[in-house]
């Protein structure tokens, strides 16, 4: 796929839940799942670029939901529908969704499910069954339901769906595959669940980025041939094969 | 127009991808034809193969970014084999910037790297996040020129010295690697910088400092290519924050023959071909024919 550095109108920018946001770019824009794009909302400051994970996507626009975090992604929770914003992508390597097929179990945490609704609805001919832990409320569940047959949800504190982690609902030894992105804890655990049930397991890792196109360096992970860049060899990586330090 | 000769050398332009910020070319030609820049300076080459560093790699800072990349790098002979070739499709200036933890490392470098077709070596004498690799040989004068004297009786390739910022004395050492043999000089690399993470109570980076760069810089780099500029009669390539064309003319204008563009390339990974547009609307619109007719007016 052609990597663009272009200019997108906003046609959507809303919050969704507390801290979370969900912007959509008007224009056609390319990206596999689990791919993300390089966000601008600046011209110098912040002097970097932010990584963000493409939610969904058609014919006239780009979306992607966010997490505000930081000065970068406060600047951008303050754009308005009609401003343009710059982007950068797509970047990574994303899923592989030709390759995965039959029971697959989506395990995510917290912002980590922002990249989930376009893969499971790239998916096909499979049963897909979602996990999905929060903090205190759970959003975009809805909208995943559309294409999940079942989605499970777990909070913190137990104020919406199961109280506890993510990984202590699911067993990964009734699925073919997992797809897993979250804190680095949470993919931990549920790597070496997979690991230890012999289930298939992809993680979609978050780094910061300065380049975001593999020229850098700056993002690499540990993996088990060596380091690797999280922007260009991944974001996904098999569970196996990413040494996770948490 | 904007061509420029460096040690027998033609760049057809004065924009040269930096080191560590452009990778091998690849990555930025996905955006566009590299090979309209000037040249490019390869990742820091060393002799093996080097995995870099662990823990946290960038900072952001205001107007820039610290790293700890720790030189990672696939060794020379892995590039030699198996990236050159690839690099070679781009028609554009190849230097390949030599990193080393000894001065036997850099000999040994230098002769690998001579008997290829990489157009002109730079000799890396200023990276800070290695220990013994690079900067311990950036910061005493003496101590350089040992270095460019004994790489230059086995280098075949023209020599360009890349200095540090945070050498005793930039002019000093400038002059210094002048008489060792340096063919020209780049300059400067990134600032020993540092970061505390206050919740963690811990330094940032786990060699506790690393390099800052980009526009925060660029102030303090053009002084220090003002002076050297003043001072040496060999040419200079002149780097540290350039952003726009107008940055590049500055540093044109303090002297220089050549500038590399670095961190920039990061936010906007057009960065280097718009500087390359920018200058030639900018000799147009002044009606000069040569970078010459303005380089070192100041």
């Amino acid at each position: 796929m052609q990597q663009v550095y272009v200019e997108g109108k906003i046609v959507i920018n809303k919050q969704i839940e507390k801290n979370i946001y969900m912007i959509s770019v008007e224009g056609k824009f390319e990206a596999k799942p689990g791919q993300f794009y390089m966000i601008r909302a600046w011209d110098k400051e912040p002097f970097l670029s932010r990584p963000i994970s493409v939610y969904d996507l058609d014919d006239e626009k780009i979306s992607f939901v966010y997490e505000v975090r930081g000065k970068g992604t406060e600047i951008l929770s303050k754009k308005n529908c009609g401003d343009a914003i710059k982007l950068m992508g797509p970047c990574g390597n994303g899923f592989d969704v030709d390759k995965i097929k039959g029971k697959i179990a989506v395990v995510t945490g917290g912002i980590g499910i922002a990249p989930m609704l376009y893969t499971i609805k790239s998916i096909k001919d499979s049963k897909i069954d979602i996990f999905a832990g929060f903090r205190e409320k759970s959003y975009i569940t809805n909208e995943m339901k559309k294409y999940a047959d079942n989605v499970y949800i777990t909070t913190d504190n137990g104020s919406e769906g199961y109280k506890g982690n993510v990984a202590e609902i699911f067993n990964p030894i009734e699925y073919n595959a997992v797809l897993c992105c979250g804190p680095t804890v949470m993919m931990k655990k549920v790597s070496n669940m997979c690991l230890n049930s012999g289930t298939a397991c992809l993680i979609s890792m978050e780094e910061k980025m300065a380049c975001g196109v593999g020229a850098c360096l700056g993002c690499a992970c540990n993996t088990s041939d060596g380091k690797k860049r999280v922007c260009k060899d991944g974001p996904v990586f098999w569970g196996r094969e990413v040494i996770l330090s948490a | 127009m904007l061509d420029v000769n460096i040690c027998g050398i033609n760049f057809k332009n004065p924009v040269i991808g930096a080191s560590g910020t452009f990778g091998f070319g690849e990555e930025y030609n996905e955006f566009y034809n590299v090979s309209m820049l000037g040249g490019i300076c390869t990742k820091g080459l060393t002799l093996n193969k080097k995995e870099g560093n662990n823990g946290t790699r960038i900072f952001e800072t205001p107007s820039g970014l610290m790293n700890s990349i720790g030189l990672q790098n696939p060794g020379i002979d892995e590039f030699i084999n198996n990236v050159l070739p690839n690099m070679r499709r781009f028609d554009t200036v190849i230097i390949a910037n030599l990193g080393g933890g000894s001065l036997e490392d850099y000999i040994q470098g230098a002769e690998k790297l001579s008997k290829t077709s990489i157009d002109m070596i730079e000799l890396n004498i200023s990276c800070p996040n290695v220990k013994n690799g690079g900067m311990a040989f950036g910061i005493k004068s003496e101590v350089a020129f040992n270095v460019v004297k004994e790489v230059k009786k086995v280098c075949k390739k023209p020599l360009m010295v890349k200095l540090s910022p945070n050498a005793e004395d930039i002019v000093d050492m400038a002059l210094k690697c002048e008489e060792a043999g340096a063919d020209c000089l780049s300059l400067v690399n990134t600032f020993k910088a540092m970061a505390i993470d206050i919740k963690r109570k811990a330094p940032v980076f786990q060699n506790i400092t690393a390099g800052l760069s980009g526009p925060c810089i660029k102030p303090i780099a053009l002084r220090m290519v003002y002076e050297v500029c003043k001072s040496v009669h060999i040419p200079v390539i002149g780097m540290g924050g350039i952003d726009t064309y107008e940055d590049a003319l500055e540093f044109i204008m303090a002297g220089a023959y050549a500038v590399q563009v670095g961190s920039s390339n990061f936010k906007n990974p057009y960065t280097c071909k718009e500087i390359v547009e920018g200058l030639q609307a900018y000799m147009e619109r002044e009606g000069l024919n040569d970078l010459s007719e303005i380089r070192g007016i100041i």
